[in-house]
């Protein structure tokens, strides 16, 4: 008996979808929306969901303080034990705690992400939230829609609609992490 | 990783990540909902054949906060007493169809035993005198937490060091981290053949000089029978730890007792409930890195 071998030569195909300066835009864009939306940002509050939409937010509310010269509270939600598979959660990456160092009771808690996909780490979100206390509403802005949706989950703020395909991957680079602001697919 | 028997079988790296996972689930431990719906679902069994209600109460409180359904089985309501094999114990909870088994034992090497047979992920809450893996983690993230690291403190361990499986879970817990360990204690309760990385000391001063923690151990009130002291009032006057002690120790050191802990023999008062103590401290942890523990093992698919 022989084992075959066979070796696939991958070729991996990066296509960048957003340059530093879109994703720029496309969050000043998120903050006038928000803004819009909410009257302003009296008793607004943005939670990033780690970590991509930890620094997403932190833009967000940068913007907000300058365009309203007010602060909002920031938070960090760390969703790895919400999710609904463990397994799958604990590949997922390193955890960080979650910080949240303020009452969301009453507050329009808007939640951050960079890519929304299933939905299923939304509905993670929205179940860690409800723990830390009873918001007026929660709202959902993103950087990047890629569809295939699993659950009844849509956002209030989408920085850019991009369909794809289940076998393709969307990486969003940011500066704060990677030095660059740069979102790419890989097919 | 299934299951976790000893701090022999991990690595510096697996023992971070849990560490990592301990500061997250601090967080939880500080909401108004001290719970997550992480295990919803499965369930925990508390096999305890040695009594302990700190030990215990810690694991079970963990596994409530993870929202495991939560059995307890001790010794003095069980059918060991009856007679029943360990092998069949095991079995029989088996048919329960449990995914974490938290074992107590006086016998080393039943943790272990129990692990290779089940498929469920089991957790050494202390065999014998082997280890007690729970203790040597949350000691390291208290001592983490306070001090920023572990690589290059030095910390003294002090007390009955040759029956403590504390001792040696945290011996090979620190010796995977750039870390100088002193064994400090009378001659009877310290071993005779320490590796490289340990230093012994019969002085309680010098074993404790410019330390940055001393952790205390137990000393259990049966081995003054046993003749391993002379007396548990000499035992305080050489190896207490006393107000006094802390002039030799470095100005920030903390000190650390795995509790329950007798005041007037390993240490006084005045310490137990200095600043310098974190005791307490230690006990919240415990529950925190127990929780990080149990998140982290995955149990064989049926």
């Amino acid at each position: 008996m022989y084992n075959l071998i066979i070796s696939l030569q991958t070729h991996i195909m990066e296509k960048e979808l957003l340059n530093e300066q879109e994703i720029e835009r496309i969050l000043m864009r998120i903050t006038h929306e928000i803004l819009e939306k909410n009257k302003g940002a009296e008793n607004i509050c943005l939670i990033g969901i780690v970590t991509g939409g930890v620094y997403l937010a932190e833009r967000i509310r940068n913007k907000i303080k300058e365009s309203e010269g007010m602060d909002v509270p920031l938070g960090s939600l760390d969703i790895s034990f919400y999710r609904d598979d463990i397994n799958l959660a604990k590949k997922h990456r390193v955890i960080k705690p979650t910080n949240i160092p303020f009452r969301i009771d009453g507050k329009r808690v808007i939640l951050v992400d960079d890519v929304l996909y299933t939905g299923r780490s939304t509905r993670a979100a929205m179940d860690a939230l409800m723990d830390f206390g009873r918001p007026a509403e929660i709202q959902l802005a993103v950087l990047i829609d890629r569809g295939h949706r699993e659950l009844p989950i849509m956002a209030n703020y989408t920085g850019k609609f991009i369909p794809t395909s289940r076998n393709e991957k969307i990486k969003v680079y940011l500066k704060e992490i990677s030095g660059k602001d740069s979102v790419v697919l890989i097919v | 990783m299934k299951d976790l028997v000893g701090i022999k079988d991990i690595s510096r790296q697996e023992i971070e990540e849990i560490l990592n996972t301990a500061k997250a689930f601090k967080e939880v431990l500080q909401r108004d909902i001290k719970k997550v719906p992480t295990l919803r679902g499965r369930t925990a069994i508390n096999l305890f054949f040695e009594p302990s209600t700190r030990t215990r109460t810690s694991f079970e409180l963990a596994e409530k906060r993870l929202s495991l359904d939560v059995l307890n089985f001790s010794v003095s309501t069980s059918s060991v007493v009856k007679g029943e094999t360990l092998y069949d114990t095991l079995k029989t909870i088996e048919s329960y169809n449990v995914d974490y088994i938290v074992i107590r034992h006086s016998s080393s090497g039943a943790a272990r035993f129990v692990a290779d047979h089940t498929p469920a992920s089991v957790i050494n809450a202390g065999d014998g005198t082997n280890e007690h893996p729970t203790q040597a983690l949350l000691d390291a993230f208290s001592i983490l937490e306070v001090k920023g690291r572990l690589d290059g403190l030095k910390i003294a361990i002090v007390g009955d060091i040759i029956h403590s499986r504390v001792a040696r879970s945290n011996l090979y817990l620190l010796s995977k981290f750039d870390t100088e360990i002193r064994f400090v204690g009378p001659p009877t309760l310290l071993p005779q053949n320490v590796p490289d990385n340990v230093k012994i000391f019969y002085d309680l001063k010098e074993g404790v000089k410019d330390s940055d923690v001393v952790m205390l151990l137990r000393i259990q009130l049966e081995r003054q029978n046993a003749a391993f002291i002379p007396s548990l009032k000499e035992y305080f006057h050489l190896w207490g730890v006393k107000k006094d002690t802390f002039s030799y120790l470095k100005d920030d050191a903390i000190i650390m007792h795995p509790g329950p802990m007798n005041r007037g023999v390993e240490i006084s008062t005045e310490v137990a409930d200095s600043s310098r103590s974190i005791i307490l401290r230690q006990v919240t942890n415990g529950i925190a890195t127990r929780m990080a523990v149990i998140y982290l093992l995955t149990p064989k698919e049926a």
